[in-house]
Parts: C-alpha cells; sequence; structure tokens
C-alpha cells in the first residue's frame, strides 16, 4: 500500500498553522514527512488526485480516556455497550467491540477514519500507569502520550504546603520520566483525597483533610511547577465541583488563579499557563437542579480576555455513553440520581476514580442545558485557538461523534433541528438559540487539530502541513467550492466521518472510509533534566514514604523504556 | 405461506454462530445465495450450505415466510436472533441466544432450548415445547434493560434467572422455574405453574409473578399484604385463592408475588 513518497493534487488545504485557508495546493510527502511538492516528482510517487476535496493536517485530540484502568474497568463492566458496535477480524485488521469503550483496535481504527492521528490519554494514575502504557502500545495507527495525575498525590501535597517548589519539580520531574508520561493532570484537586474520608471539595478555597492545604494552593504550586520544568504542555486540569449547578463560580476562580502566573515551555510555542479540560461539565448556574442553567457565555466572556488559558469543551452528544474520571466523588453522586450500576477505587497515594453508565437525552432539561453549555463556549469564544474539540470521550459521548459536534458549530441550522428536540424550556436556560456564528471550515481546522498541536507544545512537527512536519494529513470529501457546511452540515458530518485518506507519518492507513494499513507508532513522554543533586535528595526522602505507604516498592515502581512501543522521549533541560 | 428446510448435516465441535437463520435474512434469497451465506464457526467463517442442506422456496417478504430447521443444532447459537417477522421452527434442539432480541414473529421449538434464549426481547412469540436453559428473556450480561415486550412459553422447566431485569411481557412456564426467578424485575409477567425456585423476585420493583405450583420459601424482603380469590393483571384474569406477597422491600420494590393457596399454606402466616 505504502509507496515511499506522496503527491496530494490540487486539494483545498486548510492549516492554520501556517495560515493556509481553503488554498488550491499540492501536499508532498517523502520519507514520513511533508516536503517541499518540486522535491517529489509525480511518476516516482503515489498520486492522490484531491480535486474537490478537503485536505486538513491529521487531527490531534488533547483529551480523550482511551487507555488505561479505569477504561479498561470500564469495558470488562458494560459487556451491553461491548456488543453496540462490532466488527469481526479479517482483512489485517484485529477485531472491534464497543460503542463507548471501544477496544484498543478500534480506538486506533475509529481516529484514524475520522482523520485523527495523534490522540492523548487524558489522566493515569501512576501507579496503573502500566497498564496504560500497555494499552497505548496496542493502539494501533495512533500517535499518543498521556497525563500524569499529581495533585492528590500526598508526596505532592506535602511539598506545596511546605512551599518547597523546587523539591516537587525534581519529584515530578523524576514521576513523568518514570511513568514515561507528557504532562501534569489534576482532578479534582483536594476532592480526590477528601473523598477518602467520604468527603468532597466544594470550593478551591476548602482544605483537604490531614493535608491541610486548598486546591487553589494546589493548582497554582502546579502551574509553577511546570512552568519551572518547562513542559510542553501546561498543568492540565479537571476542575472541583465539575457537574454541578452553580459550578462556573468555581471555574472562574479556578481561571482566576492562573493570572499573572509565567508561561515559559523550554519545548514548543504554547500561550496557555491553564489546559481546563471538558470545559461543559462546568458551565453552569442555577441553584440546584431545578434551577441549573448554561453559563457558558459568562466562561466565554472571561476566555475572551484571557489569552492565557485554553479550553477543550467536553460536548455532550446526546448518546448512552459511559462516565469514567479519577472524580471518585462526583460518580458517586452521579449513580445516585441515575442509579444505575457503579464502580469506585482508590489508589493509594494517588487519586480515586469511578465509572457510571449514563443516557443523555434531549428531553431531559440538565442534559438540554449542558449540550447549550457546550456549545456557547465554543461558540461566544472570540479566539477559536483557545477551543479544542473534545466529548472527554466517553464522558460526554464518544470521539466518534466529533463530526457531528463540528455539525453543531458550522451550522445555526443544525442547532435549531437538535434544539427543537430538546426540552421546551431550554430557551429559557442558555442563550444557545439566539447565537448566530457558524464555525467557517479554517476555524473547524483550528479547533479539531492546530490549536491542540499548540496547545501540546508540538506543533513544531504535528497539526500542520508546512515543510518538515510529520505526514499526518486527512482528505475528507467535501467541496468548499460548491457546498456550504452552514447550508449542507449533514454532508460534513458524513465527510468528517470516514475519511477519504488518512496518511500517517507518510502511510495511507484509511482510504475510502475504511481502515487499510497501520502506521509506526510513537509515545510521547517529557525527559527531563531538571536538578540531579535535587532529585537525588528528594528520592533518598522518597524511600521512606514508599516502604510506609505504598504496596508496591521504589524500584519496581518505575517503568523502564523497553516496555513501551515507539518510546519517543521529548528532551527538555530545564536548569 | 413459503416453506423453507435447513437440513442439519451434523454439528462441529466448536459452536457454530448462525444469526441468519431468521425470516429476515432469508426472505427474497434463492436455496443457493441461502447456502453461501456466512456463518461463523468459532471465529472462522464458514459457509451456511456447510452444516446446512437448504430444501424448499424463500418468500419475498420475512412475514409469508416459515423456515422449518430440521435435525441437530446443539450446537448452534443465535437461530432467530434479533428475527423481526415471519415464523421458525426448529424441530431440534437449538444451543444458546435462541431469538435472543427478537422483536416479532413467531419461533416454536420442538425441542430444547439453551440459555439466554429470547435474551431482551421486544415482540413476538417463542413456544419450547421442551425444556429452557438459564436466562430465558432475560437482559444480555450487564444491561439493566431485559425483555420489554412479547410472549414466551415454555412446556417444559426453566432455568435460572429467567425474565432478569424483565420490563415487560410475559413469560409462562409450565413445569418449574429455576433459582432468582424475574431477578431485577421492573414490570411484565412471570406465571409459574410448577415449583418456584428459590429467591423469585430478588430486587424487583413492580410486575407480578404468579405461581400455580408449590414455593419451598420466598426471600425475607418480601412481606405477606393478604389472600385473594383471584387476580387481574393486564386484563387476564388468573384464578385463586392466592397468598400475596410485595417486596423487593430491599429496594422499596412493589412487585407482587402470588401463590397459589391450596400449594402454599406454610407461607401463610399464621
Amino acid at each position: 500500500m505504502t509507496k515511499h513518497m506522496i503527491l496530494i493534487k490540487n486539494g483545498f488545504v486548510y492549516d492554520p498553522i501556517n495560515k493556509i485557508d481553503g488554498e488550491k495546493m499540492d501536499i508532498a510527502i517523502k520519507e514520513g514527512k511533508i516536503v517541499d511538492p518540486k522535491k517529489v516528482k509525480e511518476k516516482e510517487a503515489k498520486v492522490i488526485d484531491a480535486r474537490g476535496k478537503v485536505v486538513m493536517p491529521g487531527g490531534v485530540d488533547i483529551h480523550s480516556h482511551v487507555a488505561g484502568p479505569k477504561v479498561n474497568a470500564g469495558r470488562l463492566f458494560r459487556p451491553e455497550d461491548g456488543r453496540r458496535q462490532v466488527r469481526p477480524f479479517g482483512q489485517g485488521l484485529r477485531a472491534e467491540t464497543g460503542f463507548s469503550v471501544p477496544n484498543v483496535f478500534a480506538t486506533g481504527y475509529r481516529y484514524a477514519q475520522l482523520g485523527y492521528t495523534t490522540v492523548m490519554e487524558a489522566a493515569t494514575p501512576p501507579l496503573k500507569t502500566r497498564h496504560t502504557h500497555e494499552e497505548m502500545s496496542d493502539t494501533p495507527i495512533l500517535d499518543q502520550g498521556a497525563y500524569l495525575i499529581l495533585d492528590n498525590n500526598w508526596v505532592i501535597m506535602e511539598y506545596l504546603k511546605a512551599g518547597e517548589y523546587e523539591k516537587c519539580a525534581a519529584f515530578v520531574a523524576w514521576m513523568l520520566r518514570s511513568m514515561k508520561c507528557f504532562g501534569i493532570k489534576s482532578v479534582n484537586p483536594g476532592g480526590d483525597e477528601n473523598w477518602g474520608w467520604g468527603k468532597n471539595i466544594s470550593s478551591v478555597r476548602d482544605r483537604v483533610i490531614y493535608f491541610d492545604i486548598s486546591p487553589a494552593e494546589i493548582i497554582q504550586g502546579l502551574i509553577r511547577v511546570n512552568e519551572m520544568l518547562g513542559l510542553p504542555h501546561s498543568f492540565h486540569i479537571h476542575c472541583n465541583n465539575l457537574g454541578l449547578p452553580g459550578s462556573y463560580t468555581t471555574t472562574l476562580e479556578t481561571f482566576g488563579l492562573s493570572d499573572g502566573m509565567p508561561i515559559s515551555p523550554k519545548v514548543g510555542e504554547r500561550s496557555q499557563n491553564l489546559h481546563v479540560a471538558h470545559i461543559q461539565f462546568y458551565s453552569y448556574g442555577g441553584e440546584d437542579w431545578k434551577t441549573f442553567e448554561s453559563k457558558g457565555d459568562e466562561v466565554a466572556k472571561y476566555l475572551n480576555n484571557h489569552s492565557n488559558i485554553t479550553v477543550c469543551l467536553g460536548q455532550v452528544t446526546f448518546d448512552e455513553t459511559t462516565t469514567m474520571t479519577a472524580d471518585g466523588p462526583f460518580e458517586y453522586l452521579l449513580q445516585s440520581i441515575n442509579k444505575l450500576k457503579w464502580i469506585n477505587r482508590d489508589v493509594e497515594l494517588e487519586t480515586s476514580s469511578g465509572i457510571v453508565p449514563y443516557i443523555y437525552r434531549p428531553r431531559s432539561l440538565v442534559n438540554a442545558v449542558q449540550w447549550a453549555a457546550g456549545l456557547e463556549v465554543a461558540l461566544l469564544t472570540k479566539n477559536p485557538w483557545q477551543i479544542m474539540m473534545s466529548t472527554d470521550h466517553p464522558n460526554a459521548g464518544p470521539f466518534t461523534r466529533y463530526p457531528r459536534v463540528v455539525k453543531w458549530l458550522v451550522s445555526k441550522k443544525a442547532r435549531e433541528e437538535t434544539i427543537a428536540k430538546c426540552h421546551e424550556t431550554l430557551p429559557n436556560r442558555s442563550s444557545i438559540a439566539s447565537i448566530d456564528r457558524e464555525y467557517t471550515l479554517y476555524e473547524v481546522a483550528v479547533v479539531t487539530r492546530a490549536s491542540a498541536a499548540e496547545a501540546l507544545g508540538i506543533s513544531g512537527f504535528k497539526g500542520h502541513l508546512g515543510v518538515g512536519a510529520d505526514a499526518d494529513v486527512a482528505i475528507y470529501d467535501f467541496n468548499p467550492e460548491k457546498q456550504d457546511p452552514s447550508r449542507e452540515p449533514e454532508a460534513l458530518e458524513k465527510a468528517l466521518s470516514r475519511a477519504l485518506y488518512t496518511i500517517k507519518r507518510g502511510h495511507i492507513v484509511v482510504e475510502n472510509g475504511e481502515v487499510v494499513g497501520d502506521a509506526p507508532k510513537r509515545v510521547f513522554w517529557a525527559d527531563i533534566c531538571f536538578d540531579e543533586e535535587l532529585e537525588k535528595q528528594v528520592l533518598d526522602e522518597l524511600h521512606e514514604t514508599f516502604a510506609k505507604y505504598y504496596t508496591v516498592s521504589m524500584s519496581n515502581y518505575p517503568i523502564s523504556e523497553e516496555y513501551l512501543v515507539g518510546s519517543t522521549p521529548i528532551k527538555i533541560t530545564s536548569k | 405461506m413459503k416453506e423453507l428446510y435447513l437440513i442439519s448435516k451434523g454439528q462441529p465441535k466448536v459452536p457454530l454462530e448462525a444469526e441468519v437463520i431468521k425470516p429476515d435474512s432469508l426472505a427474497g434469497l434463492s436455496t443457493e445465495e441461502i447456502a453461501n451465506l456466512i456463518i461463523y464457526r468459532g471465529n472462522r467463517r464458514v459457509r451456511l450450505g456447510e452444516y446446512f442442506e437448504v430444501k424448499g422456496e424463500s418468500a419475498d417478504n420475512p412475514e409469508e415466510l416459515r423456515i422449518i430447521v430440521e435435525g441437530d443444532v446443539s450446537r448452534t447459537k443465535y437461530i432467530g436472533a434479533e428475527m423481526s417477522a415471519g415464523e421458525l421452527i426448529v424441530n431440534g434442539s437449538p444451543y444458546m441466544y435462541l431469538g435472543a432480541w427478537m422483536s416479532g414473529g413467531k419461533i416454536v421449538v420442538n425441542g430444547n432450548v439453551g440459555d439466554f434464549a429470547a435474551l431482551e426481547m421486544s415482540g413476538g412469540e417463542l413456544v419450547i415445547n421442551g425444556n429452557a436453559g438459564n436466562y430465558l428473556g432475560a437482559a444480555y450480561r450487564g444491561n439493566w434493560r431485559g425483555m420489554s415486550d412479547g410472549l414466551i412459553v415454555v412446556k417444559g422447566n426453566a432455568g435460572a434467572e429467567i425474565g432478569s431485569w424483565m420490563m415487560g411481557g410475559k413469560i409462562v412456564v409450565e413445569g418449574s422455574t429455576g433459582p432468582f426467578t424475574g431477578v431485577h424485575m421492573s414490570d411484565g409477567i412471570i406465571v409459574v405453574y410448577g415449583g418456584l425456585g428459590p429467591r423469585a423476585g430478588a430486587q424487583m420493583t413492580w410486575g407480578s409473578i404468579v405461581v400455580y405450583g408449590y414455593a419451598p420459601e420466598l426471600l425475607p424482603s418480601f412481606s405477606f399484604n393478604e389472600v385473594i380469590p383471584a387476580v387481574e393483571i393486564e386484563e387476564e384474569r388468573f384464578e385463586g385463592p392466592f397468598i400475596e406477597y410485595v417486596g423487593d422491600l430491599a429496594e422499596e420494590g412493589e412487585g407482587s408475588i402470588y401463590l397459589l393457596e391450596e400449594k402454599n399454606k406454610h407461607l401463610k402466616p399464621q
């Protein structure tokens, strides 16, 4: 299938990082990289005629739960979901199972069918990260990386409380290197630790039991550490009070904590110091469920005045799905509302987690408001570079619905059709019906690939089609000269659902919407050289913590590089 | 009505999966096309014709088609699965998932059926002139939404957890049932003419279990309500007198178990 060189001719190219907006041009690929088209001879290359088609860089997903212990627990506990979308093995492909909790093969194939080539696992507890790597190793096609949950970590909380940021940074550097992870993740800071006592956190100024530190201190401490280390990605947070009425105030307070904090990546060119994940899930007003309303407009207003924050959507798609998060107390609340099955876990010194199936229904006012809140943030935030596509897969819907979310973004008509199916009081609880903005294809390309690549600090080689970039390309059967996304949103949804071609590092992996091959995999992780002396001191102290509290010994804790398929360390010298 | 015969040529050790054996899939096909349909043997794709001789004539519409399966089907799963119309007669004892997810039409089995028959059934009729296995008319593993409509009649006995997570429809067992009859049920009727297995109705919240046979015991989370001469459920009258128990109280449930007084005096409070 794979020729050494590929020439994609005459497509309408949308490449926001290089400011190319639908220009008709050729894209050339050689040895897995984008090259100058003059350097590829037509006779020697596989030529793809992209006349009348859209050409974009391969999609980049900044936040998706696709690998690791809770994802697998979700699969095991939802066999009824497993049978919803099955495809037997054959034609060189592995068997696919699952709709909201697809197996690793389905994950790789279906992302590739959408034209995505890079997907970051949104949260992995350090102790269980070996499992996360095992699943990423088995996920075909995609380049990946994982964020390490560090906020409710006893060691981190002790350092931050004592104000020992240098030591904390040395510890984080060691953790990221040991766990082969890409960045720092926080999930309900402090709340997960309190959940061990059957309690939660209700504001960023609350105190964590025993550790006597507030979420605000954890958040600011970890932003500071993140910037001291100069990680390619910023601090990545799942805020407190997720899913609750009135939670937008907590969100705005959390936003405020990043004010005036440095932005100093040693790698990449991000312009944010805080990435707030699945913003939809805490853009709510109201006193209780009866007065539940969208505050997506307030959140967008803040984002419009603060360019140091990026968000991904966590857009509700109205599906039967599976919620899974390290936010243990939230899942407890959810199962007490919908009375379905529930998994609850505690991960020693590190975090908690929970899983509950959930059905989003347009006729439910709360669900309709959630749907509207996500779109409000996306449509009212002026700068699309602050916005990234996600459904917080599988929490608000499976990633296979991204094309449907795009449909709502590009077409007011499509939104109106959905509003008509929603609870009739939705217009009183949200401004969604009055929003006229429609995304252009250029903006779609921003939120589905370019902004995520930039926020991750990998825009040097991902998320664009400039010379030297990875040859990750998606070609869609949509003719922007003849078709108007606003008036034909269904056609765009269909085109984005089944890419005509997906090319990953020069390998054709999807043709006519069908997976036809695999491509070499990479797993990115931050290999930080911070302060060797200090790190040694920190590790000496850590031995006692392990001996006292962990069920594993410290020597068995780190994951060796040989364990990864496609290990790709990103070298960072922080000091 | 056109009749189409599928005559078993024998069964492999590894089970077959043949959800194409239903009027919906076979209507409008020639016998040759039918023989060339793909079924699974374990994870291998094989031709239907490899294990079944196809005779007779198919109809244009599934409504006008009667499929008659003859011979040994003891290792064939999913016969009639997701069937929505027409008739299917099995003169043999099919393996698991017979008529699973069926939404219409009629299946008659002249033999015994394996586990998970009529799983999550939403319509139609299934008559088993033999014994049924476990999880008859139950929910698929992990699901909390079981049988919602339709009728299942078993002439013999049925196994454990029949009608689990049942939300509607009716199951009639002329023989006895195994443990956890109607577990988690939230609506619908289960009628048992033989003995009722232990822990019937556990976690039930609504719906009825009518028992004409002997029930050795009920769960302690069911409470005695009254003795009534007869009961009418969804316009059908059941003659008693019955001892009525209500539960499962552990779920604050209001399901009813009606036990024929004559056979169950030991469960009547003194």
